[in-house]
């Protein structure tokens, strides 16, 4: 089997592709909708708002989440904002720019003709969220804020006070749970999607652990959509929720999805440093502080230890202002996280183990008066205060990058589907619009563009070419061969998750595995970074299956098996990422090899490496076998960015 | 803030499932940092259980960063531990002492019932947001954003009401298992914005409705669920529900076609 890389791109002028697609692409008539089932894994702001669309549009729909309830996908987590090209400021904003922006921060490793396509659509999804009753900042007039954000000279970003993901993501929810209200849309909580089902190469269909009663389940449907997530938790470190995984995501490319990128992770410049080896998580603090904030450390090494009010501003070194006058503190992430890396390497990093530079609002705070730095960052400053004891108004956050966001995922083509028909795949889960580098305050517009304005055109499409009749005669039997088949595989392998003989925790092995990669894969990696991984990946994951232990039943509620599954294939996919790493000969974005720099900048191959990598499955992950779609770039030119 | 290391005993709710009985068991716990969150404790005393070949407490956590509403807790009595606007997760050890006792339940409300140790379930709470708490606009059909001027005092009213995060503590505070908090919250959210007037009325009743269905118990003003809230709830949306109930209780009239606006 070989992938077929087709990106279904339309032709013509890129500001036509999306308004010719929308017309070429196939309708379902709207009383034939309601035949058709199609399955949503993810309740997130890309799968939430697919399901709720579709259930609007009459589809019979099912969302499926590994939460508690849908409410708790970590888009909530999101705290910046969701930008968008309405120009509202008049400052020279457009959907060019956008779409020139998005291109050029991703590092010229994204698909043109979607990221245009993302950029039309994101003044729509201002009004539709508007109309929901998101309650964006608003001016004194009653019209809607804005603010600026990393990697743009405009200020494009919407923001509801530092809580945008969440409160866009109750957005969805209460779209979601209208339909589910409606009997529109079935809704499965607790519910984990453990593999996808293929029959005569379509999906048609998932099966799941119902995570209360451990019963596993087969699901059929005429489509199956993966809004499911990033994979940042494989350095178990990162600033993602516990339960983020790469499950849904890694079953799909075993059973012959393409997985484009993996080694295109995002480091996020300012996090909260790690305090000891207990800790579970990292917490970002929002890159809508760097509007107001300063970032600096001292320029001598016999500084560090000092208080920061000792040390007077001819002694303090504001490096991004320094290095990237234009951009200053508003530099894109990758660029920002690793000038915070080469000050500590250079002996000036402050705070535990020198890992952290100061983030600082005391000029801010001079200006503008501390009440006002309130109303737009208390409720980030409160939750500093109460993770570090430190009261940030008095003292200078101290920040470090972490693993953030993952701009790798399942290959899509134009309609978003994977290589498998059938099989669509949404928001982070995909590679199709960030490239090598994702800008601040996109995430939120890409998921919510996937979910509220593409997959819905992209499922009828598909589902209005399976026959002729619509309806019944095309879903799959969930009791036919296809799924008990990999009901069979499922339980096999929570069985043998179930009787490895050990006595150490699943964690301790997926801590071991995130120091790996973070050394191996994480902000700077090298050829003998990645071969020293791909040597001791293999002997710690020998290792889990020999030591670990997970105590509890198969059949019952049981957190230790959830996690022992999602670990055995972060250690696959591990591999994967510093395969794809060690290939990927240049530096782009996120993805910063050492041996391919000048000046301490990225360095890209775009003679080589105009291309996203897109990995087929063939048995062990060490046979993976890369294939390549060009990219190419006809309305934004080929450059070496530069932020100076 | 310098560390500390404290040595704790902890008193824990152990149930296996919602059938069972469960209990309090008592366990041992040495050197934990004060940097630690209350859920690092925790995974501290599991990594501990597990070593022992026990099986792991089962609680309930996703972000750790106080916004997903997955954590949960009652800790010595106090829902999320009683530090002011603190979820359980943000709850740090420096807040206790060396040689400290610490009682550790899981939510107590018939409403939501314990599925395994200090995990409840909370779907009663989906079920009164899917039988109003929205807004009724389909996908496309919205005009610009800007089209609609919300006055900068209105919005700011309608965001400290969304800040909710539907974690449950008003519920497992509350001397009745009441879910007033919570629902009159998201009432406050839509009903401060012009956007959600058109449904006012009926959003009022339904939400109330399916309230009292979810086996919630009634308000009697001990606001012990705005003290317990982690995102600082005000009572004051509690008093805009009732007013509205009350309106609602003489105004509203059902609409002619079942599940109009749906499309």
């Amino acid at each position: 089997m070989t992938l077929h890389l087709d990106a279904r791109v339309p032709s013509g002028p890129i500001e036509q592709k999306w308004s010719k697609a929308k017309f070429e692409l196939r309708l379902v008539n709207p009383a034939n909708k309601r035949k058709y089932k199609v399955i949503v894994v993810g309740s997130g702001l890309a799968g939430g708002a697919a399901a709720a669309t579709l259930a609007e549009l009459g589809y019979d729909v099912a969302c499926f989440c590994f939460q508690d309830t849908p409410r708790r996908a970590h888009s909530i987590a999101a705290q910046g904002g969701i930008n968008a090209a309405k120009n509202y400021q008049n400052d020279g904003d457009s959907i060019h720019r956008l779409f020139y922006d998005t291109v050029k921060g991703g590092d010229f490793r994204a698909r043109e003709a979607n990221v245009h396509r993302l950029a039309e659509v994101s003044v729509d999804i201002i009004d539709q969220c508007a109309a929901m009753g998101v309650p964006f900042a608003r001016e004194y007039g009653g019209t809607l804020a804005n603010r600026s954000f990393g990697g743009a000279q405009v200020s494009r970003t919407f923001y509801a006070r530092g809580q945008t993901g969440q409160q866009l993501l109750l957005g969805v929810y209460s779209a979601l749970t209208r339909q589910i209200g409606f009997g529109k849309v079935k809704m499965f909580s607790r519910s984990e999607m453990l593999d996808v089902v293929i029959e005569n190469g379509r999906a048609v269909g998932i099966v799941t652990r119902d995570l209360i009663t451990g019963a596993i389940e087969s699901h059929a449907a005429h489509a199956v959509i993966l809004a499911t997530g990033g994979y940042s938790n494989v350095f178990y470190l990162s600033t993602n929720a516990k339960g983020c995984n790469v499950t849904a995501t890694y079953r799909a490319y075993k059973r012959g999805a393409g997985f484009a990128n993996p080694c295109f992770t995002q480091i996020h410049p300012t996090c909260i440093p790690v305090s000891g080896d207990f800790q579970s998580k990292l917490t970002l603090m929002s890159e809508s502080l760097r509007n107001d904030g300063r970032v600096w450390v001292p320029k001598t090494t016999t500084d560090v230890t000092k208080h920061p009010d000792k040390i007077s501003d001819e002694d303090r070194d504001y490096y991004l202002e320094r290095k990237y006058p234009s951009f200053g503190n508003l530099s894109p992430r990758d660029i920002a996280s690793r000038a915070a890396k080469e000050q500590c390497d250079d002996g000036r990093g402050i705070g535990p183990g020198g890992r952290g530079v100061y983030l600082d609002f005391r000029d801010a705070i001079k200006r503008n008066g501390e009440a006002q730095v309130r109303e737009k960052y208390g409720n980030l400053f409160d939750m500093y205060e109460r993770i570090t004891g430190e009261n940030p108004y008095r003292l200078p956050m101290r920040i470090y990058p972490a693993v953030h966001y993952t701009m790798g995922g399942l290959w899509v083509d134009y309609n978003l589907q994977t290589t498998i028909p059938g099989l669509f795949c949404l928001g982070e889960a995909n590679f199709s619009d960030h490239g090598a580098n994702r800008l601040g305050a996109s995430a939120l517009m890409q998921g919510l563009a996937d979910g509220y304005f593409i997959v819905s055109y992209a499922i009828g499409h598909y589902l209005a070419g399976l026959s002729s009749s619509p309806g019944a005669k095309d879903l799959a039997s969930p009791t036919g061969s296809a799924f008990t088949t990999v009901e069979t595989e499922v339980k096999g392998r929570l069985d043998r998750l179930m009787s490895i003989p050990g006595k150490h925790s699943v964690d301790s092995f997926h801590k071991e595995l995130g120091q790996i990669l973070w050394e191996g894969c994480g902000m700077a990696r090298s050829k003998q970074s990645l071969q020293d991984a791909l040597k001791k990946i293999p002997e710690v994951r020998e290792r889990f299956w020999r030591d670990a232990t997970v105590l509890g039943g198969r059949d019952s509620f049981n957190q230790s098996l959830e996690k022992a599954g999602r670990v055995a294939d972060y250690f696959e996919f591990a591999e994967l990422m510093c395969k794809d790493a060690l290939v990927r000969e240049e530096s782009c974005g996120g993805h910063f090899r050492t041996e391919h720099q000048v000046d301490g900048e990225a360095k890209r191959d775009d003679d080589k490496f105009c291309h996203a990598a897109v990995w087929e499955y063939a048995g062990d992950t060490s046979d993976a076998i890369r294939h390549v779609e060009p990219l190419v770039f006809e309305n934004v030119k080929l450059a070496t960015r530069s932020y100076k | 803030m310098s560390e500390r290391m404290l040595s704790l005993t902890l008193h824990v709710w152990r149930q296996p499932d919602a059938r069972s009985t469960g209990k309090l068991v008592t366990y041992k716990l040495k050197d934990v940092s004060t940097h630690a969150s209350f859920l690092e404790m925790l995974d501290i005393l599991n990594e501990q259980l597990i070593e022992q070949a026990e099986e792991p407490v089962a609680f309930d956590h996703d972000c750790r960063e106080g916004i997903c509403g997955t954590c949960s807790l009652m800790i010595n009595g106090r829902a999320h531990g009683g530090q002011k606007a603190t979820t359980t997760c943000q709850l740090h050890m420096r807040l206790f002492n060396d040689g400290d006792e610490i009682w550790i339940e899981p939510w107590r409300a018939s409403a939501f019932p314990v599925i395994k140790d200090l995990c409840v379930d909370r779907t009663a709470f989906d079920r009164v947001i899917s039988a109003g708490g929205y807004i009724s606009s389909n996908c496309g059909s919205a005009p610009d954003a800007n089209d609609l001027l919300v006055p900068k005092a209105s919005a700011d009213l309608a965001m400290d009401a969304a800040a909710c995060i539907g974690c449950g503590a008003c519920v497992a505070a509350c001397p009745n298992g009441s879910a007033m908090l919570f629902v009159a919250a998201k009432l406050a959210h839509l009903h401060h914005l012009p956007q959600g007037q058109p449904e006012r009325l009926y959003r009022t009743q339904a939400m109330v409705t399916a309230m009292d269905a979810a086996g919630f118990g009634n308000c009697s003003n001990h606001y012990e669920c705005e003290a317990a809230c982690p995102k600082d709830i005000s009572r004051d949306v509690i008093a805009m529900l009732n007013r509205d109930y009350a309106k609602s209780a003489f105004c509203y009239r059902e609409p002619s076609t079942k599940g109009e606006g749906s499309g």
